[in-house]
């Protein structure tokens, strides 16, 4: 069996403890979802709640008929949101997450991979200097001071784009800056390592030797041995971006997943936190299994 | 249909669903690219290709933001006050709120009698009022949606309002099995009868809240608990739902079967779901929100500052802040310590320097003027006495005193400096060291109620304008008492007052029990009263007034055009 298909069997096992984990974790925390600053009605309207969502069995009892609906792909019903089932809500917030993070790993992708090649290119010069200057503040400014940084200014003063909310491309500018900028320095800085490491390497001094012109050398044997450190980096940074960054849904009012990363906790929202671990999960290791493949593909070193 | 996703969902999520796919598939064209020639433009294009996708929704006339997104919008299971806005947008009961002063006004019913002992109400329901799918409200559709709030197996939080419904708290309680013994009947297809078990005042305003909403009865017995998600969904307010997508907006249009929809001007009204104040305020100051209706989504610390706008209105709230003490254990087991603690504290430090938006402060529960009612002073700042009383506890100047906890809820910078200002005139006045135990707020309403604290922070918002929604919750057996303090003396005071048919003599009697609630025995005492804030630009919308339930019905609501 090849080493990738392992690892795609092994996606289940793996789901399968996270799901367990987080199971018992979250009800060892105190509070519940239905615990308000008003009391209930009456004992028996408690009673009759508890009973809804099977609270009063036991607890090995509960968890067995969680996996069972998991496993036929029903995340059960929001205990925060009573008019939802945690599918639903995953249904109409997930695709709004994709959408902004692919948006943002193309400015990752498409500003960090030019900046870092070119900083390495021009080793020293200006370029170098400007695009490391670029990078450090990308990498330093945290996303809560960069987007409001950005309403204010494209917002708020210019007037160009629209301070919050999602449904147009106008909606989508300033968010996608914000949450992409910050991988397209990183990716600048591992794409300017990755390159200048390449540069110094025997088989390009092979190729300029052979009299390739410098763009053949670049193009061809530069740059795809150069991309490995930043390719490894695109699974996590991915899943970073197409889960959505709480920061910036939150900044531009985005109804994306981000938010239940965070309040399905504190709401003690049981099944939608469980959904949301599980779907990151799936995601995470789809997105690393994917990134790996892609360096084999890029990468006849790791081949072999 | 049910709602499997809203039409702007699914658009979206299409758009969404082939953005993921576009996406591997554009890093693999981009490398390939790269290699040949030059990736920037192709990456880029992953962006583009996803904004080209998307259309721009059409501004509706009215834009309201909202807060936090409704946890549910069933009139009778809501708890929220975001909740309660939607549902009062979409649905109405027999009665509906002034929009000028809160009090009650004619709703699906357009009269009532009330006999002369105050115990029976006669509803007259419109013969025109009508759901927004075409069928009628009629009277037994009303007492079915009752019985359906009251029914245990609702849990109904609010159900608990029923109670002045004659066998309502038996039903509730889980006594009375038979939801049909609740006093209320359907005497004919347009009238209601109403048997109460006492005379009471604010009974009118009850019928404006969203438990007593009527709700659609066959959409109901069709869908069960999801009914709300019904499509077309059956409304009987000034509103239909068109679309709801989850922390973004309800999209709702004019209700042309609404009694009153001539009323109604504004064809298509969003409201916006979101819960970060500063992003509130930014739409509302870009002019893409006309409405923020509430205060909680209105920056804390721009508070006073935007108070001072003539586009933000302020004005005195149907709330209350207090410190609740635990009467069950040491050392305010002893009422003469709650009573000392009470008097150190300079409530006025907390109002002038903290919450800074001229809230009153207040020893009492219930704030000054509801339902026209005047609470004692309670136990003012007097820290001479404050010492005599802990002396006489047996900690003179303090000593002696145990190591106490000052417990509060995480969240508010309000919360947290509060905090360290009891904390500092509790030593300055006392010589007592309190320690602060910030709790997160799941963690801090379990430990309220198994009586786990010395003493901590409460508050309570009232749901009908009477001085019995704040004192009711510290009857020996209410669930909202969570200080373990029961005293008879007290709980007959309030039976002694429910039944009191003469208004002037039960505000007495009310009074009576808030003295002995608040400058007697202290289970609790009082910091302030909330002040609520709205936004409203007084020249691009109109029908909306300030009004101490802050309630500011839909129907009334508009749009004024340049």
């Amino acid at each position: 069996m090849r080493p990738w298909m392992a690892r795609l069997a092994l996606i289940p096992v793996l789901l399968w403890m996270v799901a367990t984990l987080s199971f018992f974790l979250l009800r060892a925390v105190p509070g519940g979802p239905f615990h308000r600053e008003r009391a209930p009605a009456s004992r028996e309207a408690e009673a009759a709640l508890k009973a809804r969502y099977h609270w009063d069995e036991p607890l090995w009892r509960q968890y067995e008929r969680y996996l069972g609906n998991v496993i036929r792909g029903d995340l059960g019903p929001s205990l925060k949101y009573r008019d939802h089932s945690v599918n639903d809500l995953l249904g109409q917030t997930v695709p709004v997450s994709l959408s902004l993070g692919a948006m943002a790993f193309g400015v990752a992708i498409g500003l960090g991979i030019p900046l870092g090649a070119l900083a390495a290119l021009k080793r020293g010069g200006w370029a170098d200097y400007a695009a490391a200057g670029l990078t450090l503040v990308g990498v330093c400014v945290p996303v809560f001071v960069l987007g409001p940084l950005l309403v204010l200014v494209f917002g708020l003063w210019l007037g160009w784009f629209p301070v919050a909310l999602w449904g147009s491309w106008q909606n989508a500018v300033l968010p996608t800056l914000t949450l992409g900028l910050y991988f397209a320095a990183r990716v600048a800085r591992w794409m300017r390592e990755g390159m200048i490491e390449v540069l110094r390497s025997p088989h390009v001094q092979t190729a300029r030797a052979k009299g390739l012109s410098e763009t053949a050398v670049i193009l061809r044997h530069v740059m795809p041995v150069a991309l490995v450190p930043v390719i490894s980096y695109t699974g996590p940074m991915l899943a970073d971006l197409l889960t959505g960054s709480f920061v910036v849904e939150n900044v531009f009012q985005i109804p994306g997943t981000g938010a239940f990363f965070i309040n399905s906790f504190f709401s003690r929202d049981y099944t939608m936190m469980m959904g949301m671990v599980l779907f990151y999960s799936v995601l995470l290791q789809v997105l690393n299994l994917m990134s790996d493949l892609l360096l084999r593909w890029v990468d006849p070193r790791i081949r072999s | 249909m049910i709602h499997s996703l809203v039409q702007q969902n699914a658009l979206v999520r299409k758009t969404g669903v082939f953005c993921c796919l576009h996406c591997w598939a554009g890093l693999f064209e981009s490398l390939r690219r790269w290699l040949a020639v030059r990736a920037l433009g192709v990456v880029l294009s992953v962006g583009a290709w996803v904004l080209a996708g998307c259309s721009p929704l059409e501004r509706a006339d009215l834009v309201l933001h909202n807060g936090p997104e409704p946890e549910t919008i069933d009139p009778q299971i809501l708890t929220g006050q975001a909740d309660g806005r939607i549902a009062s947008a979409l649905f109405e009961g027999l009665t509906r709120f002034n929009p000028t002063n809160g009090t009650a006004m004619p709703g699906l019913a357009s009269h009532w009698e009330i006999s002369s002992d105050g115990l029976t109400y006669l509803f007259f329901l419109r013969p025109e009022a009508r759901w927004s799918t075409g069928e009628p409200i009629e009277a037994n559709e009303v007492v079915w949606s009752w019985r359906r709030a009251v029914t245990p197996a609702t849990a109904a939080d609010y159900a608990s309002q029923f109670f002045c419904i004659r066998k309502g708290r038996a039903i509730v309680n889980g006594e009375l099995r038979d939801a049909s013994q609740l006093g209320a009947e359907a005497l004919d297809a347009h009238t209601v009868r109403v048997h109460l078990e006492n005379p009471t005042p604010y009974f009118l305003e009850l019928m404006a809240s969203r438990v007593f909403f009527p709700v659609p009865r066959r959409a109901v017995e069709r869908w069960g608990d999801h009914w709300i998600r019904a499509e077309p969904l059956p409304c009987s307010g000034p509103y239909q739902l068109l679309s709801w997508r989850v922390n973004d907006r309800f999209r709702l249009r004019r209700n042309p079967q609404y009694w009153d929809a001539a009323q109604v001007t504004a064809e298509r009204i969003d409201i916006l779901s979101g819960d970060n104040p500063s992003t509130a305020l930014n739409l509302f100051l870009n002019g893409e929100v006309d409405l923020i209706s509430d205060r909680k989504i209105i920056p804390g610390e721009l508070g006073p500052e935007l108070a001072a706008r003539p586009d933000f209105h302020r004005f005195d709230y149907l709330g209350q802040d207090f410190i609740r003490f635990n009467t069950t254990r040491k050392p305010f087991q002893d009422a003469r310590v709650r009573r000392a603690v009470a008097m150190a504290l300079d409530r006025s430090r907390i109002t002038a320097h903290i919450t800074r938006m001229g809230e009153r402060p207040s020893a009492a529960v219930t704030p000054a003027g509801t339902g026209g009612y005047q609470p004692p002073a309670g136990l003012s700042y007097d820290p001479a006495t404050a010492r005599r009383l802990l002396g006489e506890a047996g900690y003179p100047e303090g000593r002696g005193f145990p190591a106490i906890e000052y417990t509060f809820n995480v969240g508010s910078r309000i919360y947290e400096q509060t905090g360290v200002e009891i904390q500092s005139m509790l030593r300055e006045h006392l010589g007592i060291r309190v320690e602060l135990r910030p709790l997160e707020w799941k963690t801090y309403l379990t430990e309220m109620s198994a009586l786990n604290y010395d003493f901590i922070r409460g508050s309570w918002v009232g749901d009908y304008d009477d001085p019995m929604t704040f004192l009711d919750c510290f009857l020996s057996d209410s669930g909202n008492n969570r200080t373990g303090w029961k005293d008879l003396r007290y709980d007959r005071l309030l039976q002694a007052a429910a039944a009191e048919a003469d208004p002037q003599r039960r505000l007495e009697i009310l009074r009576e029990a808030e003295t002995l609630l608040v400058v007697e025995a202290v289970p609790v005492t009082g910091l302030y009263s909330h002040v609520g804030l709205y936004a409203a630009d007084p020249r691009k919308v109109g029908g909306i007034w300030p009004n101490r339930m802050d309630e500011h019905p839909f129907f009334s609501m508009r749009r004024i055009r340049p």
